[in-house]
């Protein structure tokens, strides 16, 4: 049967590519149906970027912070963690299912604020992950299982790509709500309260927390305010996806402030938090998620339910960042200097958003370009069109994805000016 | 009203919550025999001096960073990983057949293993693939292919308990019976729980029905080196699949016979009849992998993998892994010749005829509790004990106790 079938694939692969039609059965393989997947858009900038020979190549494609000589930037406060974690000699043994206590508790408390109620009361559950895609993955795997809401998840328009086959794998539909409003490169708010007052009862939304990806874009407090009560209105799930706290605005607790307003508006949240930006710890895969319930009690039934997912993942959770941003939250000299770092990583994001502007001014540039000041975080959405979008990459060697958007992590005062010249040359 | 009101309480996981038990006991002679973790003769955790020794390299050397690993994994260590299995002079590797997945240990490869499986093979979306596991089998092998969407998962005859061995009729018998491209877990060595392992003949016998019926053989690894000592004679099977022809998984893991257990470091090796079909393959596990954790963590698969490639620190760590291997071979002896001597009932040869970490005693439930309640000796319910628990100091209380278990409790 399998043959049969391997044979109509075979065929079938021949009308698409002649050389493939003449396999031979004699090498006939299990895969012969795998299509080949398509590269990844963001990853595979940087595939282009690395091919590229030119010296003033630029890469804003994927998103992981760089110092103003353009390399990865590994914290102090890490450093440091490091070094005391591996003077205690502590043994390698498995991390319990919901990873590491000490760590679930400080990740919780940075989220939530230390004198949170939520916190106080014990009604929240935090299990570590593995940095926010893997939180994502489990918020998902969760409510495929346990929500008894409609399974549709509204995403706002647009959203991180990967949000997408998070959810979808999972078992859930996707939806959107208007967000970015293309003509004014800002927050459509009008369009956003009027589809999240259509979506059904008891569906879920997920909200960006602060630093929106991909286009910098959030809402101001007034606006959260808003939104909160109307998704309380609609009785939504709110899933808070939050990536960036610190590196934001520099603040973590100003980042935290839509999560926190949203709980203290009764909002019984779910939340994903990464540590990947904001400690620096991108490779070490540190997040959390958390579900916070009605009491204690509910609690408990939804950590047992959180287990019972992880473990035929994977198990338990990796040790080594879980410990590095352990020791970082609750080691009061490491914590502070970690606030200061965090706060240094998103200064110099916003002077380079402050000198492109200014540099695609002084090259004499008569388009509004104030959208790239508001705009928050490691992202900004330029408004470039895909075909001007294009002309940077091959005319200019400056690499991003093909919907505009620019990580300023990858500007330097050394380059800035060359891109103010490049996004002029295809705007003007 | 809570939209998680209706959410139940799951029962805990058997092996954590012995633990647990464990740790809460408060009785001077307790053992623990439960969770599959190596020990020391001081019943202490073991952190390899090899691993001592790379770590610190890592630490101190200021050019490594944080950066993201690409999704699928460290590439030195996927390629030294899948070596290791494979053997240095691989016909597949030259090939450029194998490909690797850096995974979130044991448990991470098999899961995107499963999910490759369920998506690509044997029709697209097939869920009513059957998937068989061993009679016993670790128990997570169940929810693994479970949750990845499989809906027939089935057992195959493996331990008898009347002969206290494998039982080879009823699981070539099992082959034979299982549906055209079925898909069978198979332990590469020191099988879990039970220690007994296929021998050489017997393996050559599953592995020409599988190949006969088109059955799709999927390695579980997790104990290469640590079952015999030797990293060669504990992959034989494996190998002898590959130069048989099969299109393959393994899923390793190098939490045990590296003692990198929290460090989550496992292996994905596929091998495929060509590299046309490899590139295809690998390129979705690309899309499975994106979705799950995105890319793997970076400390463990770096230690493994300074550690694999270079000469003298690949010398030292097999030097590390026979101690272990060593250590276990001795409490077998032991045990066996001490009950043995003490006359308890029954037939004990199987303690040193099984390999590996764990031995499945024989041992029924009542004679379990017995021994957890009133002895604090703390073992699975299936009869299953980690040899590693046992030290030259708890030797005889371990033996005294099962003694009495046996006599008392039927």
């Amino acid at each position: 049967m399998a043959l049969l079938k391997s044979n109509k694939v075979i065929s079938s692969l021949g009308s698409i590519s002649p050389a493939l039609g003449v396999l031979s059965t004699r090498y006939s393989s299990w895969w012969t149906g795998v299509q080949m997947g398509p590269p990844d858009p963001i990853l595979g900038v940087t595939e282009a970027f690395k091919r590229d020979t030119n010296p003033k190549k630029m890469n804003l494609g994927v998103g992981a912070y760089r110092d103003d000589q353009g390399k990865p930037f590994v914290l102090s406060c890490v450093r440091k963690a490091e070094a005391l974690i591996a003077s205690k000699q502590l043994d390698k043994e498995y991390l319990p299912i919901g990873g590491l206590g000490d760590f679930n508790k400080s990740c919780a408390q940075l989220a939530l604020g230390a004198d949170s109620e939520v916190v106080k009361s014990g009604r929240s559950i935090t299990v570590q992950t593995i940095s926010g895609t893997g939180s994502l993955r489990i918020g998902a795997n969760y409510l495929a299982r346990f929500h008894t809401g409609p399974h549709e998840v509204y995403l706002p328009k647009p959203s991180w790509g990967n949000h997408t086959p998070i959810f979808r794998d999972a078992g859930m539909q996707l939806k959107a709500y208007r967000y970015y409003d293309p003509s004014t490169c800002g927050f459509d708010f009008k369009g956003a309260l009027e589809d999240i007052s259509k979506i059904p009862e008891k569906s879920v939304i997920l909200l960006h927390a602060c630093a929106h990806n991909p286009t910098g874009v959030d809402p101001r407090p007034e606006q959260w305010k808003e939104i909160a009560d109307i998704v309380k209105k609609r009785n939504l799930l709110v899933f808070f996806d939050m990536a960036y706290q610190g590196f934001a605005s520099g603040d973590i607790d100003r980042d935290a402030w839509a999560v926190r307003h949203f709980i203290e508006n009764g909002h019984n949240i779910l939340l994903s938090q990464s540590f990947a930006k904001n400690m620096g710890l991108y490779g070490e895969r540190v997040g959390g998620f958390t579900v916070v319930c009605s009491d204690a009690e509910e609690a408990k039934r939804v950590e047992s339910q959180l287990k019972i997912l992880i473990r035929p993942i994977y198990s338990n959770p990796p040790m080594n960042g879980a410990r590095i941003a352990s020791t970082i939250l609750s080691t009061p000299d490491l914590r502070a200097l970690w606030l200061e770092e965090v706060h240094g990583m998103a200064n110099r994001i916003i002077k380079m958003r402050e000198q492109l502007v200014a540099g695609l001014k002084s090259q004499g540039s008569s388009h509004n370009w104030q959208h790239v000041i508001d705009q928050i975080g490691m992202f900004c959405f330029t408004g470039l069109k895909p075909e001007q979008v294009e002309r940077l990459t091959k005319e200019f060697s400056v690499y991003m994805t093909k919907d505009g958007r620019i990580s300023m992590a990858g500007v330097t005062s050394g380059n800035v000016g060359y891109l103010a010249e490049a996004i002029h040359a295809v705007t003007k | 009203m809570s939209i998680f009101s209706e959410v139940p309480q799951a029962q805990p996981v058997a092996v954590f919550k012995l633990t647990a038990d464990f740790r809460e006991d408060t009785h001077p002679q307790k053992v623990n025999l439960g969770v599959g973790a190596y020990r020391t003769d001081d019943c202490q955790p073991w952190v390899l001096p090899v691993v001592k020794k790379v770590e610190r390299l890592i630490v101190e050397d200021q050019s490594l960073n944080h950066e993201y690993l690409p999704i699928l994994g460290l590439p030195e260590f996927r390629s030294a990983a899948s070596k290791v299995a494979l053997g240095d002079d691989s016909a597949a590797i030259k090939e450029n057949r194998v490909g690797g997945v850096q995974a979130l240990g044991g448990t991470g490869a098999l899961r995107i293993g499963a999910e490759f499986l369920r998506r690509w093979y044997n029709g697209l979306n097939n869920t009513a693939t059957p998937v068989f596991v061993s009679a016993p089998t670790w128990e997570n092998h169940n929810g693994v292919f479970n949750d990845a969407g499989f809906k027939d998962i089935r057992p195959y005859h493996y331990w008898d308990a009347a002969k206290r061995g494998l039982d080879i009729t009823g699981l070539l018998d099992d082959l034979e019976k299982a549906p055209e491209h079925s898909i069978f877990v198979l332990h590469a060595c020191a099988h879990n729980p039970t220690g007994t392992d296929p021998t050489q003949e017997e393996w050559k016998s599953i592995a020409d029905i599988m190949k006969r019926r088109k059955l799709f053989p999927f390695f579980d690894s997790a104990y290469q080196g640590f079952a015999s000592g030797n990293l060669d004679k504990d992959a034989w099977a494996i190998r002898f699949f590959v130069s048989e022809g099969f299109e393959l998984f393994i899923a390793q893991s190098f939490s045990k016979n590296f003692g990198l257990y929290n460090e989550r470091v496992g292996n994905l090796t596929v091998i495929a009849k060509d590299n046309e079909n490899l590139t295809r393959t690998m390129s979705q596990m690309e899309k499975i992998v994106r979705t799950t954790w995105s890319n793997p963590p970076s400390q463990g698969a770096r230690i493994v993998s300074k550690t694999l490639n270079c000469p003298e620190l690949f010398a030292e760590w097999k030097g590390n892994v026979k101690t272990m291997a060593d250590r276990v071979l001795l409490m077998r002896d032991q045990l066996k010749a001490k009950l043995l001597a003490l006359g308890t009932p029954g037939t004990w040869e199987h303690i040193t005829q099984q390999i590996g970490m764990f031995s499945f005693t024989g041992l029924n439930p009542k004679q379990v509790e017995y021994l957890i309640k009133e002895k604090h000796v703390y073992l699975m319910a299936s009869g299953r004990i980690n040899m590693c628990g046992l030290t030259t100091k708890n030797i005889d209380y371990v033996v005294q106790s099962i003694h009495e278990a046996v006599i008392k409790v039927q």
